[in-house]
């Protein structure tokens, strides 16, 4: 579907970008907190299993957790740096999650130590599967899912077009649009070690129109061999899920209950590809991130690279916040979650931090009107479920209904509905609620 | 005349179709044991499901073919089971009074929040928003959907947010233990009085820091009756197929966690346990 001569999808809402304030800001690196947490499960799948023991030395890039099993990544070490305990920490989801507590040495450098190098020259596909899983490759973008899972494409099914999800639909957020424009070799690079993988005959980068300098910084300097476009998207949220990535760009729609595999394509975050690009031809891992510290709370907002398992406190404390923060949010205002905790550490999931003072949350804390039936939601929601009447059947419990008739499985929680509602009804918080009412239900069957 | 054509138009049809449903009441009648809505009337219709049955009626079916026991109905009295035993001329069956303890005494006087939570006023909403604003995350978080999901009254929330079960009108149906996030109810038999009232897998007093009613893991409890209790997890776990009828381990608990659940003045803490004597809520975390 195009739209003013750029590609989107219909529905979706217009949150306010606030992206102006960091997006010219160049990727800094951050120094090394005095405890650095490192969680044992950073991704969706089972924890990886700890390869140190309490009181011993690490060097930085040295890998200290190993998969358990194919849904696993690995885990390396942050900073050069003493194990001082493996024990339990909160997570940004509220589990209590084992992790690895690193001490730095007070003359830790950057200096990384690197493993055993993937070349893409000579690699097989298994190898390069392997090495995506060693370097603890996981989708950068939020979700966190191993990506060697994704790119390990099951028999019988074929991908024609590779996706490099550089939509960044998320307010305030500016990592990816930073690695873009820093980082454009190493993501061409990466784009290259995933064609080989996944067999795809050609690639498309897909960037929203609010990030032009990235799109015509990628589009002068795409190499002449490598099978891709840039394509320019509508600005639009939420452009960046990658069911809606695929049908502005390919036109085709997964199905309900489907994976991007089911219409031939796989949809990869730029950060997640140029990562492969950077850490693969080193046989590094990741130990660090970019991520965008913004918001109003914030004094020196930015781009950082933060070494994973930086806690908040430390991060927050190093940038300078304003007294009256009152509410942080982990990944983008639309999607992110809200910490419960200071000593949450930074994992690889975490795209953003956003900080709010308590101005801003008294004028978002609204009272809940009933549902009038206006239909906003319906608009907005990017894969037109109804959320006005699943809303009324999350009030009187009926969560099978939900699931059973009204595809309430299908999603992905992006926020529009309750973003829209003139009532302030929190309708994905009542999805969640009914979702995982269902899975435990499903599970106990 | 076009009135007596409706009226015997209707009126046959009527007597057609009366008669097809006497004949298909006769033919197709399903002869079931008269039994089964005798028993049904025994039972206390509460369609609980604490049997394992979906509702009174499946069991009374099931108990008409022998395939379970009147004991197993924990909702009858003593009475009802016997005089069902005996209409249908089998044995009650053991019958174990079982109740539902919550595994947490960390209420608002004794917790402390590290974050405020704002949002739908239901503990399975707030499990979902980074466990709750609750400094301790396994506690509970006090919005009392076990208190909604109690259909025999038999929950109460007291002044510090924090459930308490009445084991006289309890009948171990099992609803709260479902409706809880963090799981801290189960069901355990009534007379099972040594009981470990946290949840909480973190060791040491810096626990203490969230909950001052927590587990430390000292692992005093075990060294005093080492038959009987054993540090797993950083928690006792009671031993129940020994004999558990005394009080004597709980007396050196420095927090409180284990504690001898008396019948009629509830829970009771050992004489080493910590004294709160604050009634109001604790303050919350430094940030």
């Amino acid at each position: 579907m195009r739209l003013l001569g750029l590609k989107t999808f219909r529905h979706g809402v217009h949150p306010p970008e606030l992206k102006d304030e960091t997006s010219g800001l160049a990727i800094r690196q951050f120094p090394f907190a005095p405890v650095l947490v490192v969680p044992l499960v950073q991704h969706l799948g089972k924890p990886s299993l700890p390869e140190v023991r309490e009181g011993q030395e690490v060097t930085r890039g040295q890998r200290i957790a190993r998969p358990d099993g194919f849904l696993s990544v690995s885990m390396h070490a942050p900073a050069s740096a003493v194990v001082r305990r493996i024990g339990l920490a909160p997570s940004i989801g509220g589990r209590m999650v084992p992790s690895v507590y690193l001490e730095p040495f007070p003359g830790s450098t950057q200096e990384v130590m690197e493993g055993k190098p993937c070349q893409l020259e000579t690699a097989t596909k298994d190898e390069i599967i392997a090495a995506v899983q060693d370097a603890g490759v996981v989708g950068l973008g939020g979700a966190a899912f191993p990506t060697h899972v994704k790119l390990a494409i099951p028999e019988g099914k074929t991908v024609d077009t590779l996706i490099i999800n550089g939509v960044e639909c998320e307010p305030c957020l500016t990592t990816d649009h930073r690695v873009m424009l820093e980082q454009s070799d190493d993501l061409f690079r990466g784009m290259r070690y995933l064609l080989e993988v996944v067999g795809a005959e050609r690639a498309i980068l897909g960037v929203e129109a609010n990030k032009r300098d990235a799109f015509e910084h990628l589009r002068d300097n795409l190499p002449a061999d490598l099978p891709a476009t840039v394509e320019l998207l509508q600005v639009k949220y939420p452009q960046g899920a990658e069911k809606m990535l695929i049908t502005a760009l390919l036109g085709r729609e997964v199905p309900s209950g489907g994976l991007p595999l089911d219409v031939h394509a796989l949809c990869v975050n730029v950060a997640t590809t140029a990562e492969i690009g950077r850490l693969l031809p080193h046989g590094r891992g990741i130990q660090e991130r970019v991520i965008t510290i913004t918001g109003p709370a914030v004094k020196r907002k930015g781009n950082y690279r933060i070494p994973i398992g930086t806690p908040l406190r430390f991060l927050l404390e190093a940038v300078g916040v304003d007294d009256a923060v009152d509410r942080v949010f982990v990944g983008g205002p639309m999607m992110g979650a809200s910490a419960s905790s200071l000593d949450i550490p930074i994992t690889k999931g975490a795209s953003g931090v956003v900080a709010f003072t308590d101005v801003e949350s008294e004028r978002t804390h609204r009272q809940v009107y009933p549902c009038i039936r206006c239909g906003y939601c319906v608009d907005a929601c990017p894969i037109v479920l109804d959320p006005s009447r699943l809303g009324l059947l999350a009030l009187s419990g009926e969560h099978r209904r939900m699931a059973d008739e009204h595809n309430l499985m299908d999603c992905f929680e992006c926020g529009s509905c309750s973003f829209v509602c003139p009532s302030h009804i929190p309708l994905v918080q009542h999805f969640r609620v009914a979702k995982a009412a269902v899975r435990k239900a499903r599970a106990a069957q | 005349m076009t009135a007596l054509t409706a009226v015997g138009t209707l009126g046959g049809l009527t007597l057609v179709l009366a008669s097809m449903l006497v004949l298909a009441n006769r033919k197709l009648h399903v002869a079931e044991d008269p039994r089964i809505d005798a028993v049904e009337d025994m039972l206390p219709h509460t369609n609980c499901g604490a049997c394992g049955f979906p509702g009174c009626r499946p069991f009374a079916e099931a108990l008409v073919l022998g395939d379970t026991q009147p004991g197993k109905c924990s909702v009858s009295s003593e009475d009802g089971r016997a005089r069902i035993a005996s209409y249908l001329g089998v044995d009650v069956g053991a019958f174990d009074q079982r109740v539902a303890r919550l595994a947490c005494a960390g209420g608002s006087n004794v917790t402390r929040d590290h974050a405020r939570y704002d949002g739908l006023e239901s503990c399975a909403a707030a499990a979902l928003v980074a466990g709750g604003g609750k400094g301790c995350f396994w506690g509970c978080l006090g919005f009392a959907d076990c208190y909604e999901a109690c259909d025999f009254d038999a929950i109460r929330m007291n002044r510090h947010d924090l459930p308490v079960v009445d084991e006289e009108k309890c009948t171990a149906c099992g609803d709260c233990v479902d409706a809880c996030p963090k799981d801290l109810f189960s069901l355990q038999l009534a007379n099972r009085r040594l009981w470990v009232a946290c949840k909480s897998l973190e060791a040491g007093d810096g626990v203490l820091e969230d909950c001052e009613v927590a587990c430390t893991a000292c692992g005093r409890c075990a060294m005093d009756a080492p038959d009987l209790i054993r540090m797993e997890n950083n928690l006792p776990v009671i031993d129940y197929s020994r004999a558990h009828d005394s009080r004597h381990p709980v007396q050196r608990c420095p927090t409180g966690a284990i504690v001898w659940l008396d019948a009629e003045r509830g829970s009771i803490k050992g004489q080493a346990a910590k004294k709160i004597i604050r009634q109001g809520t604790r303050p919350g975390a430094p940030t």
